[in-house]
């Protein structure tokens, strides 16, 4: 205990002594609050999504996983903390999602069109879309062989995009050939980013919207309602046809049926009548004379009660009014 | 007890110098990161880049960090005019690392003197060969057949040739090439260059533009007129049917009608030849009942 001197201070007039401070006090208390800093500087958390990369004096010791761990402190070993294997990251190229959920927000600005806007094999323009996902596959890699990753990738994706279109006409890009070109930009960009050694998975390359430049576009347009009005007109032609030639023909058949009809109908009855005539005939033929006259009595018969006035003019009769008493008395 | 006190004080004033010395000779190198030890301003030994803790004389000796890692080197988007006239816009990117920190540090210092040594060389060797070079050359890069929307936009034979010798990769190479072996000599080992971007300029692309349009309206019309035109055939080949078939028609009832009148004729007259008196008879006595029938009502 060394020598100590009371201490007073005036407070408002008044002489306060204070406690007394002892020097092993202060060293206790400053060793105390190292122990303390030590314990909150030497321990972190690794998240799940994330992975830890030590270093030693600036050399890599190890990498690890997610939890709780210890590093030594006061700057010997130095954590960096990376996105995992399971994130996914996402470069957006010609265009950006400004909010994204079940009714995407997309902006679109002039930055994004000098993105966007490039040339085709044919010597034509187009506005090209498209979306990159990738993730970290080796965080060494990632971390200590290329400065700025991301405007790598992005410079890279840009590159070969126009490289691939450049090779494909400006339909193949728009419509006729997507899917190849998309997977040809992601082969391509794994070549070259594994050749940089980035330590990056190019998980996708998707084109989104491909157009025409906007001033072009209506033309393009022209072209497929031209050629839809063009497929209408000829099908309404065909329908057309097909409706009143069947309909036709079916008029035609029945004028011929009619005919047939009408053909059936005059034979039958000329063979019928031929039939009558010749059954008649041959009982004729038998007795002549007798059958004639049989049959003018028959009709007389049927006749002469119907006729309300009769005159029988004898052939040499020279005169009318003779006769005209005849009508009550009927007779022959 | 006063010499007590001066003898601690003056071990804990030691251990301090010892520290603070010790602290000056010692530095680290992380994994990112090469180093050129300077004396008084001149480099000293080898470069040094093996990560960790290291040691240098204290205070004399000063420690140049530089960069292990790949470099980025963007271009600007510069005009230039391809053998055929064609006016573009070409920006190029390049990767490039330090890999003689030496040769680094006595030729440029800094990165940025290399920036402006990659911006003469890379832009020089890009333009040299760009204007020999065609437009389409250095945009296509291989011969691979193209496919059109329609049969109609056969593709302009003026402008594409059917195969192409040299394309974006022989290019970029090239350009490659002629720069790297300059860079060489500032310790610079470039790694890669590419074109990022080609466009035409504003003139030009509106004449592009017009093209595009035009041609593509003359396609449209192309399509209208010929659908007009199928139509009017589909129209005129349905009128040819519909008379060929009434006609047929007719021709094929009348004639049948006939041959069924003339076969009547002929079944009468088979049989009332056989007596025509007796048929003139057998008409008059029936005309005769039929028109007193009918008169009585």
């Amino acid at each position: 205990m060394g020598d100590y001197r009371r201490k007073s201070i005036n407070v408002g007039g008044e002489e306060i002594q204070l406690p007394p401070i002892n020097k092993s006090h202060i060293l206790i208390g400053a060793v105390i609050l190292i122990v303390v800093i030590l314990f909150f500087t030497s321990f972190y958390t690794i998240k799940t999504d994330e992975v830890g990369v030590i270093k030693q004096f600036g050399k890599y010791t190890k990498t690890t996983p997610p939890g709780l761990h210890f590093k030594i402190p006061f700057g010997v070993e130095t954590i960096t903390k990376i996105k995992g294997r399971q994130y996914i990251f996402r470069e957006e190229f010609g265009y950006r999602t400004t909010k994204p959920g079940v009714r995407t927000q997309i902006s679109r600005d002039y930055s994004h069109q000098g993105e966007s806007l490039m040339l085709t094999g044919d010597l034509n323009s187009a506005s090209v879309e498209w979306v990159v996902q990738y993730r970290i596959k080796d965080p060494k890699d990632y971390l200590f062989n290329v400065r700025n990753i991301t405007k790598t990738i992005r410079d890279v994706s840009e590159s070969v995009t126009r490289q691939i279109a450049g090779d494909h006409s400006v339909d193949e890009v728009i419509i006729l050939s997507r899917r190849e070109i998309a997977i040809s930009i992601r082969e391509k960009m794994q070549e070259i980013l594994d050749f940089y050694q980035t330590g990056v998975d190019i998980e996708t390359v998707e084109l989104q919207d491909v157009n025409p430049p906007d001033p072009v576009k209506p033309s393009f347009n022209e072209v497929n309602e031209a050629r839809q009005e063009m497929e209408k007109m000829i099908n309404q032609a065909y329908e057309a046809y097909n409706k009143v030639v069947p309909r036709a023909k079916g008029e035609a058949e029945k004028t011929i049926r009619q005919a047939e009809g009408y053909q059936l109908n005059r034979i039958n009855r000329a063979k019928g009548d031929a039939n009558k005539f010749n059954s008649v005939y041959e009982a004729y033929r038998q007795s002549r004379d007798v059958t004639k006259r049989r049959l003018y009595i028959e009709t007389m018969l049927e006749v002469l009660p119907k006729i309300e006035k009769k005159y029988i003019i004898d052939k040499d009769q020279k005169g009318l009014l003779q006769l005209l008493q005849l009508q009550d008395k009927g007779g022959k | 007890m006063k010499r007590e006190n001066l003898t601690l004080y003056l071990i804990g004033a030691l251990i301090l110098v010892i520290i603070i010395i010790a602290a000056s000779g010692l530095y680290r190198i992380d994994m990112t990161q090469q180093v050129v030890i300077t004396q008084f301003g001149k480099p000293v030994g080898d470069a040094i880049n093996e990560p960790g803790l290291h040691f240098k004389v204290p205070f004399i000796q000063d420690v140049n960090y530089f960069e292990k890692r790949l470099l980025e080197w963007d271009g600007n988007p510069t005009e230039i005019s391809a053998k055929d006239k064609k006016f573009i816009e070409v920006d190029t990117y390049a990767r490039w690392r330090i890999a003689d920190p030496l040769k680094f540090f006595r030729s440029v210092v800094n990165e940025n003197g290399a920036q402006t040594r990659l911006d003469n060389v890379i832009e020089a060797a890009t333009r040299n060969l760009i204007t020999s070079n065609v437009l389409i050359e250095v945009v296509r890069n291989s011969s691979r057949k193209m496919q059109v929307a329609e049969a109609e936009l056969a593709l302009r034979t003026d402008e594409l040739p059917d195969s192409i010798k040299a394309g974006w990769v022989k290019i970029a190479a090239g350009i490659f090439d002629a720069a790297a072996e300059k860079v060489r000599e500032y310790g610079i080992e470039l790694m890669d260059v590419r074109i990022k971007r080609i466009n035409y300029i504003e003139d030009v692309r509106r004449k592009v533009f017009e093209r595009m349009i035009a041609e593509r309206l003359r396609i449209a019309e192309k399509f209208r007129s010929e659908g007009m035109g199928k139509k009017a055939e589909i129209e005129g080949e349905m009128e040819k049917e519909l008379q060929r078939i009434t006609s047929e028609a007719y021709r094929s009832a009348q004639e049948i009608k006939g041959k069924a009148d003339a076969e009547a004729i002929k079944i009468y007259a088979r049989a009332y030849e056989r007596d025509p008196d007796f048929y003139s008879l057998l008409k008059v006595l029936n005309h005769t009942k039929v028109h007193w029938m009918k008169k009585a009502g």
